[in-house]
């Protein structure tokens, strides 16, 4: 398979990607690793006239705390957080979710800002950045925007990004004392996208009440969804086996799958409830640690 | 639309030509390099039959534009050991009867390469993990996992005497 046509741009700095791509319009797209729009193009899914290569800009690739957030820039491939010692430490989810992501093949090319700027319900990060309260960071032809996580996912490959904006770093709120988050998603075989995924990040106080709560779902509606039913059962509460039995009940009500060669509706809202479940438990378990 | 001037290494060799904006590298390796060791499986990322070194990583050739790969320094199956002899690897693949058809090998071997680089001495399950996007059609991974086992060990010995 092999893409149709278009002209290849190579840039190397933020600020003439977004002139470039302001100058060529709707028909150019920006390619980090190429991991999910190569695949496409090849499908002929996607057929951009101009492909603007953003994966040589240097300075976007790091991970690192600063003040009370952690940043990680948005060219950071997948494999450089799968064996980053900082997010290891502090910030297990990552792995979690990294370790059932793609392979490593892929892992070694495919970029954290990709699979936010991608927009797609199906990839496994927007549910860990909605549930760690991200926010997506930008540059545009109006400057810098720091775009709440909330407010990112538009639709079926549509966020808030314009066409001309480049996603420079994810802000999540640093991990503190009390917090803790896990991630799963079951899939028919490794490297598959999800059939379902659930990403849970809790922080506790000292009484072990839940301060803050956050639920992201994986491929089980148009958008990357946040459980919001969920989360307010939860906040403020002392959680109880009988509080996460109803969240999950919750989650399977609420997420929107649909039928397909990953399972029927009903199969997905019954793997939903389980693993929501499960990574309650996990997320406080290590929370409580 | 759109020719580009490529210069890359690979095998060592320093490689110029001038090509299209889509053409894929795993199409430059076997159709304008004539290496064709690098196989083309499934074509769409999933079976690993593809996999080459770009500077350093593994990589699946078949989602990879030639174009971006300006300046890259790339290993194929065919230069991963000096000609008539075999790396660790190699050997060991031989040696286990880690493959049957041998189409997934190429690709298991350099997939293999990258991780015994960032893991040299892997648990069983790591290296089922770590060659989980190279799909072997005929020997059921066993002999496969049994490979890069041996590979492991050699390639430490190797370390250990040259220390
Ligand atoms: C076989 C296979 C299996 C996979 N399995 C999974 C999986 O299980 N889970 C999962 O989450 N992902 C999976 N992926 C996707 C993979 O993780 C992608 O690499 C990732 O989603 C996209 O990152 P990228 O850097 O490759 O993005 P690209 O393909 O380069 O870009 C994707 C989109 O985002 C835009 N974009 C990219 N970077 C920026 C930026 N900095 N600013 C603005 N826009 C930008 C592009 O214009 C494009 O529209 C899989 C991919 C393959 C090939
Ligand atoms: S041919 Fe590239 S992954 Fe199968
Ligand atoms: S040996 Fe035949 S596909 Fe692996």
């Amino acid at each position: 398979m092999i893409p149709a046509n278009f002209n290849y741009h190579k840039v190397t700095s933020v600020k003439e990607a977004i002139a470039l791509s302001t100058e060529l319009g709707e028909e150019a797209k920006y390619m980090s690793g190429g991991h999910s729009l190569l695949p496409m193009m090849k499908l002929r899914f996607a057929t951009p006239e101009h492909i603007i290569d953003i994966s040589k800009i240097e300075g976007l690739s790091y991970i690192k705390e600063d003040g009370d957030m952690l940043k990680i820039g948005a060219m950071t491939t997948q494999t450089e957080m799968e064996h980053n010692d900082l997010l290891k430490e502090n910030y297990p989810i990552m792995g979690d979710a990294i370790w059932l992501t793609a392979d490593p093949s892929v892992r070694n090319v495919g970029t954290l800002g990709g699979n936010i700027a991608h927009g797609d319900a199906a990839n496994d990060q927007p549910a860990l950045m909605l549930a760690m309260r991200a926010t997506v960071v930008a540059e545009g032809a109006d400057g810098t925007k720091s775009i709440p996580i909330d407010e990112f996912f538009h639709g079926f490959y549509m966020t808030a990004l314009e066409p001309s904006d480049v996603l420079t770093e994810i802000q999540i709120p640093k991990a503190k004392k009390g917090s803790g988050g896990a991630y799963v998603k079951i899939e028919r075989k490794v490297g598959d996208y999800a059939t379902a995924g659930v990403a849970v990040h809790v922080e506790l106080d000292d009484n072990g009440v839940c301060q803050q709560i956050g639920i992201g779902l994986t491929n089980v509606s148009a958008v990357p969804m946040r459980l919001e039913r969920g989360e307010e059962v939860l906040r403020g509460q002392t959680i109880t086996d009988e509080l996460i039995a109803q969240v999950g009940k919750i989650a399977s009500e609420d997420c929107e799958p649909e039928s397909d060669l990953r399972g029927s509706e009903a199969y997905k809202r019954s793997v939903v409830d389980t693993i929501t479940k499960r990574m309650l438990n996990k997320a406080l378990e290590r929370a409580r640690q | 639309m759109g020719k580009h001037n490529v210069t890359m290494t690979i095998n060592g060799e320093s490689v110029t030509a001038e090509v299209d904006s889509r053409l894929l590298l795993v199409h430059f390796i076997r159709e304008n390099l004539d290496l064709t060791g690098t196989h083309i499986g499934c074509d769409t990322s999933n079976c690993g039959a593809c996999t080459i070194m770009l500077d350093g990583k593994s990589i699946k050739s078949c989602t990879y534009l030639t174009v971006r790969a300006d300046g890259a320094n790339i290993t194929t199956i065919e230069g991963v050991a000096a000609e008539g002899t075999n790396s660790h690897l190699q050997q060991a693949f031989h040696d286990q009867h880690g493959l049957h058809c041998g189409f997934c090998t190429p690709g298991m071997i350099i997939r293999s390469m990258d991780l015994l680089k960032t893991n040299p001495n892997p648990t069983e399950e790591e290296i089922r993990w770590g060659i989980s996007g190279n799909l072997c059609r005929c020997t059921g991974y066993n002999n496969i996992v049994k490979s890069v086992q041996q590979a492991a060990t050699e390639m430490a010995k190797e370390k250990e005497a040259s220390v």
